[in-house]
């Protein structure tokens, strides 16, 4: 910097557009936290339709045996229409926790964010159930890529909960120590995550659930 | 910025121990350290690694160890590590942690807590991998595609415990890269610096911007058929494993399609040539524009050519595959695609040595090597036309022209890319200058010898000797000559390999006992030359955040009496800025938290 | 500027290193001269702006280098030259891009009356079939593979009876014919590639990918596997011998169809079905038929028995237990071995045919096909001649049995011995063959063995027990009849023997 020139102050040029004093540090966090969610929502994305790809290519091979055939265990599949219940309602506890975080009280805020994680926790142990059903009935991971692939993606989908209610747990312990937009921020950042991981479940129990037809045109249409 | 403030009050807690400082940093440039030297290292043992095949294939046995078990798992290993465990690393864990919050103008990255995560996430990835020497069975030997059913079935080197610790390596790698990522993406969309606007930013951060996208979109494939592939081995599952015959036994497999491997492992592949790339694009334009004392040459076409080549590489992954057994008629769209990308790259090596044209030329050691990546890049970029247009692919493909291709454009260049950074950003890392004549020294050495190694090699591919052979000994087409070629290839190699010490050894000699640096030795414009102290403190900017004016590039402005403009140098009555371009009409521009607060 | 000399100097060299480099592609021996033109085409333009680039880069350097005093031009940009620039690049790719497409039409489209050669890889040799008299070639299903039928062709297929099996690593084809090369794989993916047909394709277990070319050139090329395939991939390699069409036909009427070869191997009874598939399946690895106690129980005298299960239970050994035991292995394990046996898929019949050759053997009724009886290669009862065939190249019958060294020539052929171990006394996978009968060898333990016959036999049957220091044990376990090892160790020895 020796051989610069002195420095003026530093004034506003005009290709800058004013500054937003009236953005709070807490609103710039949360804004920071949203881009980074989103982004962490676009890798989940690509992760969850490479899978689905997968699986429409695979299910065109002859060995590929449906689990909604009538005969099969997904033809009712009730015990996965229970879990759906649970995350839809664990789903709406966050979205009425953040209408608390919109009125600024606090406590609403953590009572709601608590039903909604144990709501969640809910789900992940149906799910368990499920996989403890199918596999009792002797349908294990190996035994057919029908079998494979929803115990991965029901799987993974899990793990992503897991991951969500990890977040969850951290901002309940430190929620005493957190002012309340603090926490709003973070109310906001865990309920658009689970609305997020909703819609990937719906996709995925329609896609679980659905005939061999439906897997058949779906796969024309993406031209396999 | 709020940011900013945020920062200095709650995130930024001082270190205080050497441990918090040195170890368990958050600051993002020692992390930035922690991700080099790891990748480094493990870069040096893949260079070693080729350095034993090549004694194998210039002077076959002479190696009694080396045999076909250990050359298969030399030469996967060599691949895995010096793509993904250095060259990926190195870019966005190294450079990417390094520059981007310093370019931008930022006191960290925005989550440094994640930050530190990945790099440990990085490290243990490592070990895993390193770990598989050790295991019975020692490395997998499936080449660093992976592809199955060789990859986990009988006859391939290390199936026991190899594939699956090579696998479970990338998949932790991949939660580290994304972690890693993600701070950069919203580093660079949320904690520039006031008046830091998109079309601002150094191409540098540009470059790193892209990859991460491309990286975060791009790693999932590999997670999919990584944890697919795993299910495979250890589950058994047939995602990928058909019914065969595995040493006179029918397997319990059956079904599974070896070409969806091969699809989702190139939808990520591909991507990734551009995520060590783009990066290096980026950097190397950085370094020419400074040492030849002008901007960088078209910088928004520049821009858009980044973009393009981006999106392109996602629709252009079965140039892979073109002899893979796939639909054939794939092979008509793919080739299209495929030379379609070369528009853009071309038009990037016309802007850089447009950039030369009429400049005030440094032959710097950071230029020397700038200048050698562009005519590698050229040769090896030129010779993928040759390797994109399907149907000269196919005499082609899997023979030593492809080695010769992808080591050229992925291999040399990108790593006198990293040679030339390093030489440019010591000074700021360090406080210290690399020695120069031991510089050049290892940079001659590095770039005659590369260029002697893979030119000639291209020829061995027109021959169609063919890849990943232990031996080549009986094959008659293949003349005494190309023998002799592959000895001098082989000696050559070594060389270049040995010549490495050079730089090993400048590193650290001069880190201790280099000539001093000034604050911006180079002269340069861009913000991380301006910190106010060198190397940078912890939060970068001392009490208050720079402001930015103008873009990165105004050298050689008439008007000003030293040739270069730093980018926090307000405009001058009447100056107008040259990029032509003001954030209010850019529609990169859309967000309003480029804007920083300016002092407290 | 040094520098700018070098790049300018480096311009130069490659393209006269392109003109005087003797590495250049293999003489064309087929049809795809045009692949040749538009590589040659895309050489012409690539090389204009390899040369443009590198040349206008030194002039720059050399012109624009660091002088005190200079100062640089200052020039944002100039858009026009840029969409210049893109323009040419342009019509360059095009010129590339389009030539090639055109060709590459040719290349997938097979011409209606080209003439179907299947081509077969397995870990890591060849095999081919060429279509019978009626011109179609049976289905093939890697289910049906086993040692009578390396190729799995279908034998329920009437299309595949007359199908014309070479079980060799060259193959001969007809000149000036085009010919579609449809491509298998028994196991892992392979690539069939002959340089100087130009063409190649990978062969991908569980589906059929093709290529076409018309040989144009009388000779011996060779084929090679361009694609990683294992540990023995460098050595996967044949010959396609391009013969005139009299040549050619004289050469494929000595090859026997697929009926032949099953007659060959199944003229024994269900017993006989049953050692086959036994032998096939690699069962005798594990299940010894002499009453030794292996990895699994032996099968002598086994049915009838009683046997104690893991849970303590106690099961009578009948057809339903054997049958049981064979399609879900762990479902009752006998007590004492481990859990090791994988499933076996058999059809009805040939789990009948399994059981009655284990009801076979017997202890108190010395069984006339008994494998193990066959004793030394020169006592041939019938059944070992007829194992000996199972594993048969194109080497006629009666001249292998008659010659042991032929007949193991032929077993070390077919059963891809020859990927690992040379005969010329190079390194390969495994020891070379040559002088090896009679040697010291040290093994990985540090132990010496003199390689004799006893030796040689458990190396092939136990391969992993004693492994010769610095190779890697990775051979597997060959299930091979008594008089098949013999005719191997013959084989062995003719290449030489070690002095002592």
């Amino acid at each position: 910097m020796s051989t610069a020139t002195p420095r003026p102050a530093p004034e506003l040029n005009p290709f800058d557009r004013p500054p937003l004093a009236s953005r709070s540090a807490a609103a710039e966090s949360a804004s920071i936290g949203k881009t980074g969610l989103r982004f962490l929502l676009a890798v989940v994305t690509s992760l969850f339709m490479l899978l689905i790809v997968a699986m429409l290519i695979r299910s065109q091979y002859a060995d590929w045996e449906s689990l909604t055939e009538p005969w099969q265990p997904l033809a009712h599949p009730w015990s996965l229409w229970v879990n759906s219940a649970l995350l839809l309602l664990a789903s709406v506890a966050l979205q009425w926790a953040r209408s608390a975080a919109r009125r600024q009280d606090q406590a609403a805020m953590v009572n709601r964010l608590a039903l909604g994680g144990v709501l969640s926790c809910g789900f992940v142990a149906g799910q368990l159930w499920v996989w403890q059903l199918l596999h009792g009935q002797g349908f294990g991971v190996a035994g057919n890529p029908a079998n494979s692939f929803f115990y991965l993606l029901t799987g993974l989908h899990g793990l992503h909960i897991v991951g969500g209610l990890l977040a969850w747990a951290k901002v309940l312990l430190a929620a005493r120590y957190l002012n309340t937009a603090q926490l709003a921020a973070r109310v906001e950042l865990c309920a658009t995550y689970w609305h997020y991981l909703l819609g990937v479940w719906l996709v995925l129990f329609a896609l679980l659930t659905s005939s061999p037809q439906t897997f058949r045109s779906f796969a024309s249409l993406c031209g396999f | 910025m709020a940011y900013a403030e945020d920062a200095e009050h709650q995130a930024l807690h001082e270190p205080r121990s050497y441990w918090t400082r040195y170890i368990w940093s958050q600051d993002h440039k020692v992390i930035a350290i922690q991700y080099s030297l790891t990748a480094i290292v493990a870069g040096l043992v893949a260079l070693v690694l080729s350095a034993l095949m090549r004694m194998q294939i210039g002077f076959p046995g002479s190696l009694e160890f080396v045999d076909a078990e250990a050359y298969y798992q030399f030469m996967t290993m060599h691949g895995m590590i010096m793509v993904i465990y250095l060259l990926t690393a190195l870019f966005l864990g190294g450079f990417g942690n390094y520059l981007i919050p310093l370019m931008v103008g930022a006191r960290d990255m925005v989550f440094p807590y994640v930050n530190m995560l990945s790099y440990w996430t990085y490290l243990l990835s490592v070990i895993i991998l390193l770990a598989s020497f050790f295991v019975p069975g020692g490395p997998t030997g499936a080449g660093w595609t992976l592809y199955p059913p060789q990859a986990i079935s009988q006859g391939t080197p290390g199936t026991d415990w190899g594939i699956v610790l090579m696998l479970v390596s990338l998949l932790v790698f991949i939660v580290a890269a994304t972690m890693g990522g993600l701070n950069y993406v919203t580093t660079v969309l949320q904690a520039r610096t006031h008046g830091m606007t998109l079309l601002r930013m150094p191409l540098t951060v540009w470059g790193i911007f892209s990859a991460t996208i491309l990286a975060l979109l791009a790693f999932p494939a590999l997670f999919v058929s990584g944890i697919m592939m795993l299910f495979d081995k250890v589950l058994g599952t047939s995602f990928f494993m058909p019914a065969m015959i595995s040493m006179g036994q029918q397997l319990d497999h059956e079904g599974g399609s070896p070409i969806l491997f091969q699809h989702l492992f190139w939808f990520f592949g591909h991507p990734e040539v551009y995520i060590v790339a783009l990066p290096a694009f980026g950097l190397v334009s950085d370094i020419i524009s400074v040492h030849a004392r002008k901007n960088i040459f078209g910088y928004r076409m520049m821009v858009w050519a980044i973009i393009a080549i981006a999106v392109l590489s996602f629709v252009v992954w079965a140039h892979h595959m073109y002899v893979s057994g796939m639909n054939p008629y794939f092979g008509f769209f793919f080739a299209t695609s495929t030379l379609i990308i070369a528009v853009p790259t071309a038009l990037k090596v016309y802007n850089w040595v447009l950039t030369l044209w009429r400049g005030d030329v440094h032959l710097t050691v950071p230029m020397l090597f700038a200048l050698a990546f562009i005519l590698t890049f050229v040769t090896g970029g030129l010779t993928g036309l040759f390797l994109g247009n399907v149907i000269v692919d196919i005499p082609l493909s899997d023979t030593y022209f492809v080695v010769a291709h992808f080591h050229m454009v992925m291999g040399v260049a990108p790593i006198l890319v990293v040679f030339g950074a390093i030489y440019h950003w010591y000074p700021k890392i360090t406080g210290r200058m690399l020695n120069d004549t031991i510089g050049k020294l290892h940079f001659w050495i590095t770039f005659i010898g590369t260029y002697l190694i893979y030119f000639p090699m291209h020829y061995l591919g027109f021959l169609g000797m063919p890849r990943r052979y232990y031996d080549y000994e009986g094959i008659a087409f293949i003349p005494q000559s190309a023998h002799d070629l592959n000895a001098f290839i082989t000696v050559m190699a070594l060389t270049v390999g040995l010549a490495q010490l050079l730089f090993v050894f400048n590193m650290f000699y001069s880190a201790f006992k280099g000539r001093p640096a000034e604050a911006n030795p180079w002269h340069a414009t861009s913000l991380e030359w301006l910190t106010p102290q060198t190397p940078p403190a912890h939060g970068n900017w001392g009490p208050s955040l720079p402001v930015v004016h103008r873009w990165a590039y105004d050298y050689s402005v008439p008007g000003w009496e030293q040739d270069y403009v730093p980018q926090t140098e307000p405009l001058r009555p009447g100056e107008t800025e040259h990029t032509g371009i003001a954030s209010d009409s850019s529609p990169l521009d859309s967000t309003d938290s480029s804007i920083a607060e300016g002092k407290p | 500027m040094a520098i700018a000399i070098a790049l300018a100097i480096i311009a130069v060299a490659s393209v006269l290193f392109h003109f005087w480099s003797p590495w250049q592609a293999t003489p064309l021996a087929s049809n795809w001269s045009a692949i040749d033109l538009t590589l040659t085409i895309t050489l012409l333009v690539t090389g204009f702006f390899f040369v443009a680039i590198t040349g206008f880069m030194a002039y720059a350097v050399y012109r624009f280098r660091h002088h005190a005093g200079n100062r640089a031009h200052y020039e944002p940009e100039n858009k026009k030259l840029e969409w210049w620039l893109i323009g040419l690049t342009s019509i360059g790719i095009a010129a590339m891009l389009a030539p090639g497409l055109v060709v590459y039409d040719k290349f997938v489209h097979v011409p209606e009356d080209a003439y179907e050669l299947e081509v077969v890889g397995q870990q890591w040799l060849w095999r081919y079939r060429f279509p019978g008299a009626d011109g179609v070639l049976g289905t093939a299903d890697v289910r049906h593979i086993n040692s009578d039928n390396p190729l799995g062709i279908n034998p329920d297929d009437p299309n595949g009876q007359d199908d014309i099996l070479i079980e060799s690593n060259d193959v001969h084809l007809p000149i000036d014919r085009a010919v579609k090369f449809l491509l298998r794989s028994r196991d892992v993916l392979h690539d069939f590639y002959v340089p100087h047909f130009r063409a190649k394709m990978d062969m991908v277990p569980g589906l059929v990918s093709y290529f076409w070319a018309t040989p144009t050139r009388l000779g011996t090329f060779e084929i090679l596997c361009a694609e990683l395939c294992g540990v023995g991939h460098y050595n996967m390699r044949g010959n396609v011998i391009v013969d005139t069409e009299a040549d050619f036909n004289d050469w494929l009427q000595q090859q026997p169809t697929f009926a032949q070869t099953l007659a060959r191997k199944s003229s024994g009874g269900l017993v006989e079905q049953g050692r086959q598939l036994a032998q096939g399946n690699g069962c005798l690895a594990c299940h010894s038929v002499d009453g030794s106690r292996g990895l699994a129980p032996t099968w002598l005298d086994l049915f009838g028995k009683t046997e104690t299960i893991k849970d303590g239970s106690q099961v009578i050994v009948d057809a339903a237990y054997l049958k049981e035991s064979i399609v879900a292995p762990a479902a009752s394990i006998v007590q004492g071995y481990p859990p090791v046996m994988v499933a076996y898929n058999f059809s009805p019949e040939q789990l009948d045919a399994l059981v009655a050759y284990i009801q076979s053997l017997r202890s108190d009724v010395p069984p006339a096909s008994h494998p193990d009886q066959a004793g030394a290669s020169s006592d041939r009862s019938p059944p070992a001649a007829e194992s000996t065939d199972t594993s048969k190249t194109s080497t006629a019958a009666a001249s292998a049995a008659a010659d042991p060294v032929a007949e193991g020539r032929a077993i070390a052929t077919a059963q891809g011995c020859l990927a690992c171990h040379s005969l010329d006394g190079s390194r390969g996978v495994g020891p070379s063959w040559k002088g090896l009968y009679g040697a010291t060898e040290t093994l990985s333990d540090g132990s010496q063995v003199t390689v004799d016959t006893a030796y040689l036999k458990e190396s092939i049957t136990h391969p992993n027990a004693k492994v010769v220091e610095g190779y890697a044990a990775i051979m597997p376990a060959y299930a091979l009849s008594d008089a098949q090892l013999e005719a191997l160790i013959a084989f062995t020895r003719s290449l030489g023997e070690a002095t002592q």
